[in-house]
């Protein structure tokens, strides 16, 4: 590739597109094992507490839940998509896709935050007096829910974050057509948080 | 001038700046913080963890001191509680696990697959500011807030979510340290990945770099286990959650899995480096080609494939099921061949070549016997029915020191006096390092080896006072640790002094021949003029 | 440099894009229909198969593992079967108690 000036500052005597690749996969491998290790927490008291789980899930709202989870996945796509426009030199398509994808995330953010408040409205929240009386099963179900989903909305707050950040750098032209990685990065990302919610949603949504 | 004359370049080239002296973009300690240079940031790394390991050296002497008579010596029980677990928390999370790879690692793992610099420099800068961060909220845990926090560096659920000490914060520097070993990792795994000079395949790679490789992939996929799992335990000290606590139906054991699904792996983060840095030292000291290097390399794969599925004998005795225990009892010994065969490696490599003993020899060769004596140990324990009786008594504590400071830490030294003429381009007193090595290595034994005898006879760790009979086994232990110490500080007044001091090194004063040997000492900013061409492999002597 | 940046540059068409978002959506319509039927304790098996067909589908594609170099493939069947063997032994433990 060209652009052998700005690349002499530091040791690098190429721009390793591949490398800085490899290196968004490790970085999505630890939150695999990150989100994985609450999984294995998931699975545990799933499983010493099966009934009490299939009642507290009735508490979550289905809807809500495939609704998110329809929202997620299309702006999966659309992000993706933004990657193969960049690639053909559309750069306003690109962005428009990338805008697109961020609407796409808060609106599932405000999603979470009325389900959420819904929760505490109902008393569901870990402390609370009617969750207590509710055994510890459905307990266990409650804390493993608030801290799953919301570290997965963190994390959907950090992917946003990282979405702008490629996104001025497509509108000042520091990101090209042939010159991507960037974006496909904050792409694999974006990815990564579809994924983990690609299971958080049958495990806590679907179990009736 | 005429310094910069008499320092040596290689035969063919003239001396030029070195990293140390190089024009940068920021001037004074700025120059040194905000480096991006893989060997700067090797010496921040050395310098920050040479404190923090005095530090923890100091405690464990006080723990020692202590524990020289029966009854209350110098302090109470909950200082005790506290400087146990200080001193563990040091040891563990800021000494042996960074250890190897962030001093040696950085220094000379990008010079010897030819390449100038790591993948990511600023990241890399990143992950020291993780450890200090880290290092200085566990600092400030005890001097803030309720208490030095105590219970153990292992946080067991239910007392770390239940002590009023000051757990939490504890927890989270362990959190920003682990951090910071997740960046090293991934940041050597696409160096090694994407960097190589050309020539330098996979199988010329050094075993110091293959190590460092494995390394790297337990770095990455264990430590977000035991990450998550203490920031359950802040979660659930500072809100209302119950993960671990049985009164809402929480499994401390479950606890217990995760904390070990990380902290087994972990021990390889400690160890495998050093095996590393003994495979470049002992060719070296005996000029003659590695044994076996393919055996070596697979047996560093295994090892970390393996050592990810043996986390249950820390467990033996915590309410696992029986099935479980076989299990794990199994897989244990299982590891153990692996490490075998590089110890059998390292002695068909000695054996009929020309040894040349010099301080990093003796360091090497110690590694050998006191990793031996960790590893026999080891399987001792690894047997459920010996660990029923010896679990938490004092023989843990000789064993893992014997791995953990008998291993990492005697490669730590013994890969310091390999290269420290490479990082400074001056030459340490042979003399006086020898002595210093002599004191440590007696120390080590004299302090760590009563512990087997005082544990068999029953005597459990983690107390402050002990029944009267164990009383001879635990003042020998105390002495030792005396002349332990007075060998760490005379190595450090030596390698001090010398820094100043010491005769001028050549670029190859060990005769090596891995790439690192063959530039300029202290090497130049980027390191090669010209990226090297690699036709063989490595260790070729002639 | 020995490596060289994306020899081939892949471009991936949109239409195989809205496949593949078409199949994802499908595959959740799927997984919220069968909780309405009652298959017991299968019910958790179905659900886990679903979703890991969708996540294949996310990998492969959205992610690129098809097409990119299959180093990333390998490195990510390695790790889902390290974390499924620790889940496993996990298990191990708590099915035998
Ligand atoms: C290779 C480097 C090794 C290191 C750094 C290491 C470190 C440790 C540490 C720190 C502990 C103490 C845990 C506690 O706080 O209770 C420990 C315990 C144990 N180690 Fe190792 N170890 C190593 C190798 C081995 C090997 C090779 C074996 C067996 C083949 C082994 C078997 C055990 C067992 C069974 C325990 C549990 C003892 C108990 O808690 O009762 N270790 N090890
Ligand atoms: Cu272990």
């Amino acid at each position: 590739m060209s652009d052998h000036s700005t690349t002499q500052s530091h040791g690098l005597v190429h721009r390793d597109d591949e490398g800085s690749k490899l290196g968004m996969w490790l970085f999505i491998f630890t939150e695999i094992l990150l989100f994985g290790a609450l999984f294995l927490v998931y699975s545990v008291y799933r499983f010493k507490n099966q009934d009490a789980f299939h009642a507290a899930a009735l508490n979550l709202d289905t809807v809500i839940g495939t609704i998110n989870t329809v929202i997620l996945i299309v702006s999966s796509a659309t992000i993706a998509m933004s990657i193969s426009a960049l690639q053909q030199k559309n750069k306003k398509l690109a962005i428009t896709l990338m805008v697109i994808t961020l609407v796409l995330a808060f609106s599932f953010l405000v999603n979470k935050y009325f389900e959420w408040g819904a929760k505490f409205h109902h008393g569901l929240y870990p402390g609370a007096e009617h969750l207590i009386s509710l055994g510890s099963g459905q307990n266990q179900f409650f804390f493993l829910y608030f801290f799953m989903t919301g570290l997965h909305a963190f994390h959907v707050i950090v992917g946003m974050g990282f979405i702008i950040f490629v996104m001025r750098q497509v509108m000042r032209d520091e990101l090209t057509y042939n010159n991507y990685t960037r974006l496909e990065n904050a792409g694999l990302y974006w990815h990564l948080v579809d994924l983990i919610w690609i299971y958080l949603f049958p495990l806590f949504y679907l179990i009736h | 001038m005429s310094e910069t004359v008499l320092k040596a370049g290689t035969a063919d080239q003239q001396y030029q700046p070195s990293y140390l002296e190089m024009e940068t973009k920021h001037k004074g300690i700025l120059a040194w913080i905000l480096a991006t240079d893989h060997k700067r940031i090797a010496q921040l790394y050395f310098f920050s963890m040479m404190i923090m390991f005095l530090i923890g050296a100091l405690i464990g002497v006080l723990i020692r001191i202590e524990l020289m008579a029966p009854g209350r010596t110098i302090m109470d029980a909950q200082t005790y509680n506290g400087f146990f677990t200080l001193h563990g928390i040091i040891m563990i999370f800021m000494f042996v696990i960074p250890g190897l790879p962030a001093v040696f690692g950085n220094f000379v793992m990008p010079i010897m697959i030819g390449a100038k610099d790591v993948a990511f420099p600023r990241v890399n800068l990143l992950s020291w500011y993780l450890y200090v961060i880290g290092g200085l909220i566990v600092l400030t845990s005890q001097f803030v807030g309720s208490g030095p926090p105590d219970g153990g560096w292992t946080f067991y659920a239910p007392y770390s979510v239940k002590s009023a000490a000051n757990i939490g914060m504890a927890a989270m520097g362990a959190f920003f340290l682990g951090f910071s070993s997740i960046l090293t990792g991934l940041n050597f795994l696409v160096t090694i990945h994407r960097m190589r000079a050309p020539g330098m395949d996979w199988f010329k790679m050094p075993l110091f770099v293959w190590a460092l490789y494995a390394t790297g992939w337990i770095q990455i996929l264990a430590t977000p286990v035991v990450g998550i799992t203490l920031v359950l335990v802040v979660f659930e000290r500072v809100f209302q959650l119950g993960f671990f606590d049985p009164a809402f139906g929480g499994d401390p054991i479950l606890y217990q899995h995760l904390f070990w699904i990380y902290s087994h792996p972990a021990v390889y983060i400690m160890i495998l480096p050093a095996m590393g840095a003994i495979s470049e030292i002992i060719p070296t000291f005996a000029q003659r080609t590695i044994f076996g290097y393919k055996a070596i390399v697979v047996s560093s794969l295994l090892i970390a494939f393996v050592g990810y599925f043996v986390w249950g004998h820390h467990m033996y005795t915590s309410g696992m099921s029986d099935t479980a225990k076989w299990v794990f009892s199994f897989i244990t010994f299982l590891v153990a061949i692996p490490s075998a065969i590089k110890v059998f490696n390292w002695v068909a490599t000695l054996y009929k070549g020309s040894i040349d003993i010099q301080p990093p020899l003796l360091y090497a060769v110690s590694f050998m016997f006191t990793f031996m004596i960790g590893g026999f140990t080891g399987l001792i324990i690894g047997a459920v029915a010996q660990d029923i009786h010896l679990h938490d008594t004092t023989f843990i504590v000789g064993h893992f020191h014997y791995i953990v400071f008998g291993g990492t830490g005697f490669a730590f030294f013994g890969a310091l006096h390999y290269w420290y003429p490479k990082m400074y381009g001056r030459m340490y007193n042979i003399k006086l390092a020898n002595i210093a090595w002599g004191l440590f290595f007696f120390g080590f034994n004299v302090l760590y080896f009563p512990m087997f005898v005082a544990g068999y006879m029953g005597m459990p760790r983690r107390y402050f006072d002990y029944l009267p009979e164990f009383y001879i086994p635990n003042l020998i232990s105390t002495m030792g640790s005396w002349f332990l110490y007075a060998g760490i500080i005379l190595m450090i007044y030596n390698l001090v002094k010398s820094r100043k001091t010491g005769a001028i090194a050549p670029a190859n004063p060990w005769n090596g021949v891995t790439l690192e040997w063959s530039i300029q000492s202290p090497p130049t900013y980027e390191n090669f003029d010209e990226i090297p061409v690699v036709k063989d492999g490595p260790y070729k002597f002639k | 440099m020995s490596h060289d940046t994306h020899e081939e540059v892949h471009i991936t068409p949109y239409k195989t894009y809205y496949i593949i978002l078409g199949l994802l959506l499908v595959l959740t319509a799927i997984t919220v229909g069968v909780t309405l039927i009652h298959l017991g304790t299968f019910s958790v098996a179905v659900a886990l198969f679903v979703a890991t067909i969708k996540g294949s589908l996310v990998l492969l594609y959205f992610m690129h593992l098809k097409f990119d170099n299959k180093l990333f493939l390998a490195l990510v069947a390695i790790v889902f079967a390290v974390y499924t063997a620790v889940i496993a032994i996990t298990f191990i433990d708590y099915l035998s108690r």
